[in-house]
């Protein structure tokens, strides 16, 4: 398990989140392909500070995860909102702001 | 009962002359999590129910747990667990159930984003790779793995030097707060 193989696993999960953002035309799986490439980020951090028992990647974690849950509320609030206004959360179908 | 089985186990490896030390164990539980939590990240892609997608995302999440606490980080797989695989994703499903429980889901309209994604995807790839390469060969770090890290010491580290960092979040999570439930009000009819 070397820092390699726990840094291209975590390239790999990022790579595989931006396709999914750029495939899926629902904004809530849109949404979770975010907080794949988040956890992605944090994999890195983790499998590159390991050995050399620095702190300073785990509190950088937990920051990351914390701005995670609050974006998270926010987004599914404006989800919620927007559904709640258009009967549709499909990103395609939502384009009233194109000229 | 304990020491017959033992030794039998010990017969047994001594015979195949197959031994596996704890190194080579947590290799093995780190690629069998990797290729479960990339998968589910896959499996997300093909899937076209959103619920079903929460749920892929629930089994990436805990596989990256998993991986967490095999690289000597337990406070970190523990918050992992508790909070992505926990709480984020109870409020993603929360969501998933009061938005659209059908999902009409029709052939995409647009083909060429399912052509540009993974198109982009693997431009992005060879970049990252490429950057990530240069920075793995250059640091000759030892892979030796230390000591973990107790989550004393974390909690220690984010109290005295991260303090100041620490009370922002919580300003920032108080303020997602309030703005999720000003979202999520029902609009007052205009009278």
């Amino acid at each position: 398990m070397s820092p390699a193989a726990v840094v291209g696993l975590s390239l790999v999960l990022f790579v595989l989140g931006v396709i999914a953002f750029f495939v899926k035309r629902d904004l809530l799986t849109q949404f979770m392909a975010v907080e794949i490439m988040l956890n992605a980020a944090n994999l890195a951090f983790l499998g590159l500070a390991r050995g050399s028992a620095r702190i300073d990647a785990q509190v950088i974690v937990f920051f990351v995860m914390t701005v995670a849950a609050a974006e998270a509320a926010v987004g599914l609030a404006i989800i919620l909102h927007l559904y709640r206004r258009r009967k549709s959360i499909r990103t395609d179908e939502l384009d009233k702001l194109r000229g | 009962m304990d020491s017959e089985e033992a030794e039998g186990l010990g017969l047994v490896s001594r015979r195949f002359c197959f031994i596996i030390t704890p190194a080579m164990a947590a290799d093995i539980v780190f690629w069998i999590l990797a290729v479960v939590s990339a998968g589910a990240a896959a499996a997300m892609i093909i899937s076209r129910n959103p619920g079903h997608n929460a749920l892929f995302l629930v089994l990436c999440f805990s596989a990256l747990g998993g991986i967490f606490g095999l690289l000597d980080a337990p406070f970190a797989a523990a918050v992992q667990i508790l909070v992505y695989a926990g709480a984020i994703m109870v409020l993603f499903i929360f969501v998933v159930m009061m938005v659209d429980p059908r999902t009409p889901a029709p052939p995409e309209r647009r083909k060429r984003a399912k052509i540009l994604g993974p198109a982009i995807g693997l431009v992005l790839l060879f970049e990252l790779g490429t950057a990530a390469w240069g920075i793995l060969a250059n640091s000759n770090r030892s892979p030796a793995s230390g000591p973990g890290v107790a989550p004393a010491d974390v909690g220690r580290r984010l109290f005295t030097e991260f303090a100041y960092p620490f009370e922002i979040t919580s300003v920032l999570i108080l303020a997602a707060l309030v703005g999720a439930v000003v979202l999520g009000k029902k609009e007052e009819p205009e009278s």
